[in-house]
């Protein structure tokens, strides 16, 4: 791969020097969250005041968290199997620093949702887990969260599990369309899509609207938080080259005395 | 609100607060850590050496590897 400069940088390659990277996200980062948290009460304040639903009666109000979480698990993986082509095919040098920043948050939203359902589902099915093909495929979903995870956590050089980790990210992304359609395919406990589907969305305004508002909040608070955890992993990447770079020095003066 | 349900939605919003404040608190002490670790090494003087002046190519995508 030949390293020429073009002309003019584009909008990843600026973005592809570190430092150039701290400085841009710095500014815009207080703005997601703040952002994010009027989204979130807004779409939960009006998901509050919303009337209770004819069959489920108030726990209508799980689904304003429950489903912006279960997007949020499949948004998440979608956004690392594009970091994943990041670090496989243009080598951005972000790209990696982005998967393993965005793993942990990935995570703790899949958790959620599966845990959200699962309270919702004790009054409303009659139990709080079924292996049926939904609430399987989010389990496997979890499951290679956790394992990639540990894969981007496992090696000392962090540029050595980049690679792995983005093939692992881009095979499990199989899973994500699988999770989607897995209510249209099988047959399920859980009830198949509501927000979206081919002839529009099939639920009155007052769900709608809060339902919207929040899983944006959350989509927005995902990508801060992502921001922030890939600023750290930044700093966290020049502290271990300079500790390295300060043994060496100290290695080499102590030579220097010695001899 | 009340009804059969309020303990079920309390315990969803409830977990999910928990989580997520949880995240948001790992996030920050870890960004916090990080940025101390760096300041100590300033202070030590041990910065890198693209800090102030030029790049120099020994130096490039440090923080990527």
């Amino acid at each position: 791969m030949s390293n020429i400069a073009t002309g003019r940088p584009g909008r990843f390659a600026i973005l592809a020097n570190p430092t150039r990277f701290l400085e841009l996200s710095g500014k815009v980062q207080p703005w997601v969250y703040g952002a994010a948290i009027a989204f979130v009460l807004a779409g939960l304040g009006l998901g509050f005041l919303a009337p209770e639903d004819y069959q489920q009666g108030a726990t209508v109000r799980i689904m304003f968290i429950h489903v912006p979480f279960a997007w949020l698990c499949m948004m998440i993986w979608t956004v690392m199997a594009v970091s994943a082509l990041g670090t496989l095919v243009w080598r951005h040098p972000l790209a990696d620093v982005s998967i393993k920043a965005a793993a942990p948050i990935g995570a703790v939203f899949t958790v959620l949702a599966l845990l959200t359902g699962s309270i919702w589902g004790r009054p409303m099915w009659g139990t709080w887990w079924v292996w049926d093909a939904r609430l399987t495929s989010v389990f496997v979903l979890f499951i290679m969260y956790l394992g990639l995870i540990a894969l981007t956590r496992a090696l000392d050089e962090p540029g050595k599990a980049a690679r792995p980790a983005a093939i692992l990210v881009l095979v499990g992304w199989v899973n994500i369309p699988i999770i989607k359609f897995s209510v249209d395919w099988w047959n399920t406990l859980h009830q198949p899509a509501s927000v979206i589907r081919a002839d529009g969305p099939s639920m009155p305004p007052e769900f709608l609207t809060p339902l919207l508002l929040s899983a944006a909040g959350f989509t927005l608070l995902f990508f801060a938080l992502h921001l922030t955890a890939i600023r750290t992993e930044i700093l966290r990447r020049r502290v271990e080259a300079l500790s390295k770079l300060a043994a060496r020095k100290a290695e080499r003066s102590d030579a220097g005395v010695a001899s | 609100m009340s009804g059969a349900y309020t303990g079920f939605i309390l315990a969803a919003y409830g977990f999910s607060a928990l989580a997520i404040g949880g995240l948001g608190l790992w996030t920050y002490l870890d960004a916090r850590a990080q940025r101390r670790a760096l300041a100590d090494l300033d202070a030590r003087g041990i910065r890198r050496r693209s800090d102030g002046s030029a790049r120099s190519d020994t130096q490039k995508g440090a923080a990527s590897r």
